[in-house]
């Protein structure tokens, strides 16, 4: 059966962790479940399950968590499916939330769609906005309370759809990091540990992790201020030099399409879009890319965008703030002198 | 004896090359003007499929849930190397969530039975949610392995694997039957062979085929029918499938309008460019 709504639920985030360390996007989702568990009047939690995790409590209870549910296991110490997954459905039956938010992460779309099975609700993936409002049946005219809107861009992007669980709670959703902004921790909040117990069977632990290599990140541009990003419009890996230059004097970094990473001009860690990073800096400069909707997706949330391209119809200019129509290879020297000058 | 891995593969519409005409007044896709394709990483899929078969022997089963035209990937998975295809289509799937469709796909790899491994794409590029092979794993109680890169080694009823986690790799060892999603890193697929092509193009699913004429009567008799399997061949509970299994509602569809507010056009000048920089300076983008 459907599980019934639950009007005093919780919203709840996934507290996803490795290696005693929180993943960016929790504190993300916890900002926003913060402000739709005011608008429900209920509280927030997050479900934190791991090994000697516990000094994590404190960060999220900065970020808007006033229930940590904990769960410490040396079982659980590395992430595997099934245990994780169990350790959550368990706690969902037990306590029914109405919300359960999860990191659009590798994890958290590996384990999210197998609680949203086990419990028969409703999930969606890659959710870029998150609202709670009145919704009307088209066809019945049935209203349903405080329902969450999860908003996402459907078929490649071309569309918005609001997608909504009347029945099959709790209602679920996956946000890719850095869809949501971190709110700044609040280090006067605090809030409540309450430990759970793991009573899982070895059953539930076939799977085992024999070795695992982590690479470090080589770029970060969710926390850039500024980027330049080079599209196909570069032309060759030798060529984004320039954009590193522009980058460096502006104190920024760089960032590029899908077209510059399939050209084999930079690495697909640089890659913005919707199936790269999203970014929202201050300014965003845009050196030879159209502006296809992919891109667009990972960075039409920037305060500032400036668009360098010789094609005066390309889609880019359509959303910038500042357009350019003109050979990048000459603008971007320019605009480096031009920087230089005022330091 | 080997192993019996089935695959689950779907045909989509060619999100990547949607332009003006595919879309409709009220900002809906009009799937009929996209053309089809077979998912991109179920064709990996199918290959780690086919892996398994050339390392350890064993036999491939291609399923996809769909209208009649979904046939076209199975004979291409035919053409590839599949020893089995199955079609399943019933109007009472329509509408189906994840949640329903996980739902129907299980049932239908329980129907076939006996299996040692389901593969699935990681995602399919026209909805991007990649619940389906999750969802299907916990349907029928098995261990999943997502992102797969690389199938190390099998022994008896015990598969190592290695999986890619965003921030690199971790090699697993998981017991069988397990579910595998696979990301087109795998491998790479081989192309349709040309004997396998001449002895499947001809195949066809009954509902292809016109009720009760020459055609049909001819494809039987010769063999050249593909399974086709509605919900009741699979035992499923339709009060789980299509619209009624289904929790997510689509509330509210939007095209998208490019926004365009406070635009300025630059001059490609030095002194443009340099306008330019002190203006941003003065509101603060630029520290
Ligand atoms: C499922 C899916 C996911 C995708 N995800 C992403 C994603 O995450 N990120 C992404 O970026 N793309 C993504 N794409 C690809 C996207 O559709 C576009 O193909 C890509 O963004 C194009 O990159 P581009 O604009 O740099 O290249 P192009 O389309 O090649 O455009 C180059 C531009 O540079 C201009 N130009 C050329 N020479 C110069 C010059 N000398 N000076 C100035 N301008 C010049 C041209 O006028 C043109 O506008 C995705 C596609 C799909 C189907
Ligand atoms: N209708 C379908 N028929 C067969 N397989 C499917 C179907 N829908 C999804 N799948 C499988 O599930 C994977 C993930 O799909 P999705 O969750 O839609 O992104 C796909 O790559 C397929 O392997």
């Amino acid at each position: 059966m459907m599980s019934e709504q639950n009007r005093n639920g919780e919203v709840w985030v996934f507290a996803e962790q490795d290696n005693g360390k929180l993943h960016d996007v929790v504190l993300e989702l916890c900002g926003r479940a913060r402000e739709l568990a005011d608008r429900l009047g209920v509280k927030v939690a997050a479900v934190l399950p791991g090994y000697k995790a516990e000094h994590l409590a404190p960060i999220l209870y900065q970020h808007g968590v006033d229930r940590v549910y904990l769960i410490d296991d040396p079982r659980l110490e590395l992430f595997t499916s099934l245990p994780y997954a169990e350790t959550v459905i368990r706690l969902i039956q037990k306590h029914r939330p109405q919300i359960v938010l999860y990191g659009a992460t590798p994890l958290g779309r590996d384990m999210a769609p197998r609680i949203a099975s086990a419990t028969r609700s409703g999930l969606t993936a890659d959710c870029t906005d998150l609202q709670i409002s009145d919704v009307t049946d088209a066809k019945t005219k049935e209203v349903w309370k405080d329902l969450l809107l999860q908003i996402r861009p459907a078929f490649g992007g071309n569309i918005i759809a609001t997608i909504v669980n009347p029945f099959g709670w709790p209602q679920m959703a996956t946000v890719r990091e850095g869809v949501m902004p971190m709110k700044p921790a609040d280090p006067s909040r605090t809030g409540e540990l309450i430990r759970e117990v793991c009573d899982l069977t070895d059953s539930f632990f076939g799977v085992k992790v024999l070795e695992r290599k982590l690479e470090e990140k080589k770029v970060n541009l969710k926390a850039a201020r500024i980027i330049v990003a080079g599209g196909g419009g570069v032309g060759s890996r030798e060529n984004f030099s320039l954009l590193f230059d522009l980058a460096a004097a502006l104190g920024g970094a760089v960032g590029a399409s899908r077209a510059a990473v399939d050209g084999g001009f930079i690495d697909h860690d640089y890659q913005i879009g919707q199936t790269g990073t999203t970014v929202r800096p201050a300014l965003y400069i845009a050196c030879g890319i159209s502006g296809a909707i992919q891109h667009r997706a990972g960075m039409q949330e920037s305060a500032k965008i400036i668009a360098v391209n010789n094609d005066p119809d390309a889609p880019i200019f359509s959303i910038a703030h500042y357009g350019i129509v003109g050979d990048l290879n000459q603008v971007i020297p320019m605009m480096i002198k031009a920087v230089k000058e005022r330091n | 004896m080997g192993y019996h891995c089935i695959v689950l593969v779907k045909q989509v519409p060619d999100t990547a090359n949607i332009t003006g005409e595919a879309m409709k007044e009220d900002g809906t896709v009009n799937r009929a003007a996209l053309p089809a394709i077979f998912n991109p990483e179920d064709i990996h899929a199918l290959e780690a499929a086919l892996e398994v078969k050339d390392r350890f022997g064993g036999t491939v089963t291609a399923v996809t849930m769909g209208p009649p035209k979904a046939a076209d990937v199975l004979r291409a998975c035919l053409y590839r190397g599949a020893d089995r295809a199955i079609l399943l289509t019933d109007r009472r799937a329509a509408g189906s969530d994840t949640l329903a469709t996980s739902y129907i796909l299980a049932q239908a790899a329980a129907t076939v039975g006996d299996f040692d491994f389901i593969f699935c794409g990681r995602q399919a590029i026209d909805g991007d949610t990649a619940q389906v092979g999750p969802q299907c794993a916990e349907k029928l109680g098995l261990p999943q392995v997502t992102y797969l890169e690389k199938i190390i080694d099998i022994q008896g009823k015990t598969a190592t694997l290695r999986r890619n986690i965003g921030n690199g790799w971790e090699d697993v060892q998981t017991p069988l039957p397990a579910l595998v999603t696979v990301i087109e890193s795998a491998n790479t697929p081989r192309p349709a062979s040309v004997k396998r092509y001449m002895k499947n193009k001809f195949k066809r699913v009954p509902l292809e085929l016109p009720a009760d004429s020459p055609e049909a009567a001819q494809a039987k008799e010769k063999g050249d029918l593909l399974e086709q399997w509605g919900l009741d061949e699979i035992n499923a509970d339709l009060q789980r499938c299509g619209f009624a299994g289904s929790p997510t509602k689509v509330f509210r569809i939007q095209s998208i309008v490019l926004k365009k507010e406070g635009f300025a056009s630059v001059e490609p000048t030095e002194e443009g460019v340099r306008s330019l920089v002190r203006e941003l300076i003065e509101d603060r983008t630029l520290g």
